[in-house]
């Protein structure tokens, strides 16, 4: 995920070697935007509203990550010392899913009924919350995050660097997206999830409890973000409460290229956005890296205004 | 079985229920008619707690339902199958059922209820791996009938069944609807526009204009009925 280094020198063409290396920083960049995607889409799927606040839950799980670290990594010594991070992974998922699950009843819940505008607002209000709280809590001044294991590169890659942070995060993202795959394909909550977001009225009278399923929804995303949060700090070892934005921004983006409310076009979507933003990067047209991921998007929805994996399907509620 | 006294519910400012009274008994067919926006969906869904009682109550052997949650009146074995299907499209006919018995305790017997199904309606166990979606009218209409006996009802309440469907394919659901409530036992509360049809096939009729009841008796005795006769049976 460190493409930070092709910042510097636009190659004019690209060797192979080059090609390949960019290749493996976008697709890892892309699986961490998909990461947080995924919440966009779920929680969209079932009630038909953006979270604006997700990206700020992404930023709690890093501040998790930084909290936890010092108090956990210290427990676990010679052959368990694999399983310091991971558990910081695991308590950080846990607590972020915790969060969602409360900021859906506290803030979101009372307002169901009303127009969608009323919620998106005060999704608004609970980024703003978590932002500012963020900083009251936590500080405003950057924090550097540690390490939560020794990053070095990986030998026997040639030409191609990867480092064993990199390595980490690909796999911890790949077995997320796949315990998630099997979550929601194959368990009941899943499948009723899945319902929920084809025809609510119709999950309401097999006797799926709605809110039940919401949560579920909530708390699976959140879980996600808080482990995007931590595999993002350790790129990115610098973390502020103000972080979540850019990045929920763009996971947001991610979500509406695949189509939003689709969970395999989250993860596409994420991965498309995450490879172009990383070529672009690396080329003379680096300083336009941010400003791609909404051209992108603006390109996409002229030409399928539904996402790349949209249906045009109209959702009578 | 299944009692509504002097029902009012609201849209909003719009009262599509004035006063609505009607007893289903244990092991009958109950229709109620009634022309284009009478409230036959509205009594339905309001049985479902879909929809919020103003006034009035409503009992489920002996046991009063009025404002519970959806899911908790599906737990008392009352389910129903809504107008226009509503089936889920994205999912696959299997998954279908598999909702159909979500809150199922007994997972152990969902087999045999697959194959009860199926034996019902045979086209759709051929399509049990298909998407939904791409189903036709009349198969949709067969997988939301089977959908809701998958819950096991007692009570199976059926809004428009024979909406958008051929006439053949009509007659072979209403029979699959009596077959259903005689060898099953399953009490049927059934709405329809096709008045003719759901007068021939069950027990008693209510009739609802405008939100209110304004005729009900032996379905026999509906049909030969002068009023009934000239507004909802084509005049015959
Ligand atoms: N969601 C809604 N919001 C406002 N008014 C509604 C809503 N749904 C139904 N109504 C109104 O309530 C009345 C009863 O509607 P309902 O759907 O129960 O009629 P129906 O008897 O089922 O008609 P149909 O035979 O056309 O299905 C109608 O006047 C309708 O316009
Ligand atoms: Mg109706």
């Amino acid at each position: 995920m460190d493409d930070k280094r092709f910042l510097g020198y636009p190659p004019l063409r690209m060797t192979s070697t080059e090609f390949l290396q960019q290749l493996i920083n976008g697709l890892s960049l892309g699986a961490f935007y998909a990461l947080i995607a995924l919440g966009y889409t779920m929680v969209y799927g079932v009630l038909r509203f953006i979270n604006f606040a997700h990206g700020d839950v992404f930023m709690i799980g890093a501040f998790c990550g930084y909290y936890l670290s010092p108090r956990l990594l210290p427990h676990f010594t010679g052959w368990m010392t694999p399983l310091g991070p991971i558990s910081v992974l695991v308590l950080t998922m846990l607590i972020c899913a915790v969060l969602g699950i409360a900021i859906e009843k506290i803030a979101y819940r009372p307002l169901r009924s009303r127009p969608k505008l009323t919620v998106l607002i005060t999704a608004i209000g609970v980024s703003l919350f978590l932002e500012y709280g963020g900083q009251f809590v936590f500080g405003a001044d950057p924090k550097s995050f540690p390490e939560l294991m020794p990053d070095r590169a990986l030998e026997g890659t040639g030409a191609l660097t990867i480092t064993t942070t990199q390595l980490a995060a690909f796999i911890v993202t790949i077995s997320l997206l796949v315990a998630l795959t099997f979550i929601v394909k194959r368990t009941r909550l899943g499948m009723a999830m899945r319902a929920l977001s084809n025809n609510a009225t119709a999950a309401a009278l097999m006797g799926v409890n709605i809110d039940t399923v919401v949560s579920f929804t909530f708390g699976l995303g959140s879980a996600l973000a808080g482990a995007g949060g931590i595999l993002f700090a350790l790129s990115y070892p610098s973390i502020d409460p103000l972080m979540g934005l850019l990045p929920g921004i763009k996971a947001f983006v991610a979500a509406v290229l695949g189509g939003i409310g689709n969970i395999p076009g989250a993860a596409v979507g994420g991965i498309v956005l995450g490879v172009v933003e990383t070529f672009v990067g690396g080329s003379a047209f680096s300083t336009y890296r941010d400003a791609i991921a909404f051209a992108l998007l603006i390109i996409i929805l002229l030409f399928r205004p539904t996402g790349i994996f949209g249906r045009a399907q109209i959702e009578k509620v | 079985m299944l009692e509504l006294s002097n029902l009012a519910v609201n849209y909003g400012s719009i009262t599509a229920l004035h006063d609505v009274s009607l007893t289903v008994e244990k092991g009958t067919i109950v229709t109620l008619i009634g022309a284009n926006g009478a409230g036959k969906s509205t009594t339905l869904r309001t049985v479902s707690g879909l929809l919020k009682i103003q006034r009035g109550s409503i009992r489920y052997e002996a046991e009063e339902i009025s404002n519970l949650a959806p899911h908790r009146i599906v737990e008392r074995g009352i389910s129903q199958v809504p107008e226009g299907r509503m089936i889920f499209a994205n999912l696959t006919v299997r998954e279908n059922l598999l909702m159909g018995a979500y809150l199922r305790k007994d997972r152990n017997k969902l087999a045999s209820d697959f194959d009860f199904v199926f034996e019902i309606f045979p086209r759709l166990k051929e399509r049990s791996r298909q998407v939904a979606g791409t189903l036709s009218g009349g198969e949709q209409q067969m997988l939301a009938i089977s959908r809701a006996l998958m819950s096991k009802p007692r009570c199976l309440m059926l809004d428009e069944p024979s909406l958008g469907i051929a006439p053949i394919l009509v007659k072979t659901i209403f029979q699959k609807i009596v077959e259903i409530n005689r060898s099953l036992g399953i009490t049927v509360l059934l709405v329809e526009q096709n008045a003719n049809l759901a007068l021939e096939v069950s027990h008693y009729g209510y009739v609802l204009e405008t939100g209110r009841i304004i005729l009900h008796d032996r379905s026999s005795a509906l049909r030969a009925n002068e009023r009934v006769k000239s507004a909802y049976l084509g005049g015959r």
